[in-house]
């Protein structure tokens, strides 16, 4: 039984974050509830460190981030 | 892979000028998702305070026109009754709408002005740097109240939901909170309700928002949404004040 | 009802009507297109708010509301103007002070509006007996930042009836708000009115005004910028404007100052008063007459510094502590001789009060 549920497949999605819109506030990082987003180190025109994808593979396109985003800067893209 | 999430089309391509973690970032997309989702873009007009979301109208791609503080209750009720057909909100503070509008907006909300309200309590002045609000929490401290809202000499955090619920013009009144994913997504079905409720001409809507400052709290972003979370929530319990489609769920 | 509205017969037979100034004002905003009308209870206009109840509300498309406030009301004056209804608001002095703000933002967005203010005793709470102390407060603009508004002086209820249609012309042609300054006396005396136009089935709208963006642009109403240039620039496009109100819309009256040696500069029921003093001293043989001005705002300077070519005394009588005084002294820089009788807070000399200050007057400088 227990091979049949790991078997069902991840739904596989992703995410881009507008590197100038975004201001650096974590709540993507923060609500992720894959943890798959951090902070870089790229400082964007404004100033602020923008929030990135680190591991593609585990994004499941839930768009929690895009959800809490105040600055409308996350597209999510889902299988 | 399917793009499933993008910007609302009612909600122009400019960077909010809004602070990082600001609630009325959110707020703003929320009511724009709604304004799509309904298809009232042409036919909204949207009066935004004089406040931090002064600038509400390089966001909304609605038309829009500035009120005066506090006065956006009276505005809207002018552009109802001149032409019934188009859907009016307004989107005021908490210092516009609990503080120097109170007046405007308890009797447009007694009249039963078929208009909807969407109110930001941030529990502070945004804009002009963090003075104190009718809506501050005792014992906070603001720029106006350094060593924190003293009840004795600055009175209790005013709660408008309950404060408005009772008058009999008023069809919906509901407060959400932004400070989680599940929070907003009741925001968003709370903005949708309220502009159905004008739709169906049944009287005066208000979503009233519980909103993070994380400048003027001096927090950072991510423990303004938490404070608003467990903080505000204790003083001003989300949850539908006023439902006249279903009375039973009312709080 | 304790009192019930003047009801015209019919609107077509009959042509005068024995009305009172505050009704005859209500009748006429309503043949000239009145959408919208926000009002407030205050003596000594109520039956302007009272008439406004019982024949506006009743109009198709139109609506008669009483706010909470006069500030609300000014406020949905704004709302109304902004959709394209001709709106209007009318108060007395008190309720007038609580609408400046929202003039000043009616200024600003070239919202056209109707404002009548029938002025009482003040300041303060005041009296509410009629006065002209609020001239300075209309004419020089009583709300925030640099604006004007047009600003009429009737001084009958015809002219009452005349100048509500003239103000809704004004503001829709210029995009401004128009004030009407009566009084009380104005508001509550009854004179024979004739209206000169019939009510529209169909209240206008404005063109060119929000209606929500259907399927186009989207399109924003306001001043505030962060930019202060931008600001200076609508300010110098309302002065500039201002400059054309003042070039075609100034408008005043003369009488009797053909042949006069001393002429008494007054407007709206000081004028009234001034005529009858005029009429009796003309009888005994003074060569007197009035200048009265009709746009308070904008001012009739030429014509007055025409007038002191051949006329040296000139005598300006306000019910109030001397206020458009100062734009005769304005208009004139120093040439001619100005003297003032005033009385504030409500009280009304009667004409022979004047008539002899006047005379005093005219004896005092050996006027033949």
């Amino acid at each position: 039984m227990t091979d049949k549920t790991s078997a069902i497949r991840m739904v596989k999605g992703t995410i881009v974050i507008s590197f100038e819109f975004c201001k650096g506030c974590e709540l993507c990082v923060t609500f992720c509830p894959k943890h798959v987003i951090s902070l870089s180190d790229r400082i964007n025109a404004a100033g602020y460190p923008t929030a990135t994808l680190i591991n593609n593979g585990q994004c499941t396109g839930c768009a929690i981030c895009a959800l809490v985003c105040p600055e409308v800067a996350i597209e999510v893209y889902r299988e | 892979m399917k793009l499933i999430y993008t910007r609302p089309e009612s909600l122009k391509k400019a960077a909010f000028h809004y602070c990082p973690g600001c609630g009325h970032s959110v707020a703003h997309r929320l009511v724009c998702e709604v304004i799509d989702e309904m298809e009232l873009r042409g036919r909204t007009i949207g009066i935004p305070p004089p406040g931090c979301s002064v600038f509400a109208y390089n966001y909304f791609d609605v038309d829009m026109a500035e009120s005066a503080h506090g006065r956006g209750a009276a505005v809207a009720t002018g552009i109802k009754r001149a032409c019934p057909g188009i859907i009016v909100f307004t989107y005021q503070g908490d210092g516009d709408l609990a503080g120097i509008g109170t007046a405007e907006t308890i009797h447009a909300a007694n009249r039963g002005e078929n208009i909807t309200t969407i109110f930001i309590n941030n529990a502070v002045y945004g804009m002009t740097g963090g003075q104190m609000a009718p809506t501050t929490l005792s014992g906070m401290k603001t720029t106006t109240t350094p060593y924190g809202r003293d009840p004795a000499t600055e009175g209790r955090p005013m709660r408008m939901s309950e404060m408005l619920a009772p008058l009999e013009g008023v069809a919906y009144i509901e407060r959400v909170a932004i400070s989680s994913p599940a929070n907003i997504r009741k925001a968003k079905k709370a903005i949708a309700r309220a502009f159905r409720m004008q739709i169906d001409n049944r009287g005066f809507s208000m979503v009233e928002i519980l909103s993070p400052c994380p400048t003027n709290w001096k927090m950072t972003p991510v423990q303004s949404w938490k404070w608003v979370e467990e903080e505000m929530t204790r003083v001003f319990p989300p949850g539908v004040y006023k439902d006249v489609t279903e009375p039973e769920n009312a709080g | 009802m304790r009192w019930s509205a003047p009801r015209l017969p019919s609107r077509s037979t009959v042509s005068k009507v024995l009305m009172d100034g505050n009704s005859a004002i209500a009748e006429a905003a309503i043949r000239a297109g009145l959408r919208c009308y926000f009002g407030y209870p205050i003596t000594p206009q109520n039956e302007l708010t009272e008439y406004m109840a019982m024949h506006l509300g009743r109009k198709k498309g139109c609506t008669f509301l009483q706010a909470e406030s006069e500030v609300a009301a000014i406020n949905m004056v704004y709302g109304a103007s902004l959709v394209g209804a001709r709106a209007m608001t009318s108060s007395s002095s008190p309720g007038i002070s609580l609408k400046q703000e929202g003039i000043s933002y009616l200024a600003a967005c070239e919202l056209p509006a109707v404002i009548v203010n029938m002025q009482r005793g003040g300041p303060g709470l005041g009296s509410i007996a009629a006065a002209q102390s609020d001239y300075f407060q209309a004419t020089r603009g009583g709300g925030h930042g640099d604006y004007r508004t047009i600003v009429l002086g009737p001084s009958s209820v015809q002219e009452l009836a005349d100048m509500t249609m003239r103000a809704f012309d004004l503001a829709d042609k210029y995009k401004i708000p128009v004030m009407i300054l009566g009084d009380g006396v104005l508001g509550q005396m009854k004179e024979p009115v004739e209206f000169k136009r019939e009510a529209p089935e169909i209240t206008p709208t404005r063109e060119g005004t929000l209606q929500g963006a259907g399927g186009g642009a989207s399109r924003i109403v306001k001043t505030f910028t962060s930019n202060p240039s931008e600001l200076e620039e609508i300010n110098w496009s309302l002065f500039r404007r201002y400059q054309l109100i003042k070039k075609n819309e100034t408008t005043w009256d003369t009488y009797m100052t053909d042949d006069a040696r001393l002429v008494v500069v007054a407007y709206g029921i000081a004028a009234r008063i001034a005529r009858g003093a005029i009429k009796s001293l003309r009888a005994k043989g003074l060569k007197v007459g009035l200048f009265r001005p009709v746009t308070l705002w904008p001012f009739p300077d030429e014509p007055l510094r025409e007038l002191v070519k051949n006329v040296r005394q000139l005598l300006v009588f306000e019910m109030n502590m001397g206020q458009m005084i100062e734009d005769v002294q304005l208009a004139l820089a120093g040439k001619g001789e100005v003297s003032f009788y005033g009385r504030p807070g409500g009280v009304i000399p009667a004409p022979d009060e004047v008539g002899r200050v006047m005379s005093r007057l005219y004896y005092q400088k050996g006027l033949k």
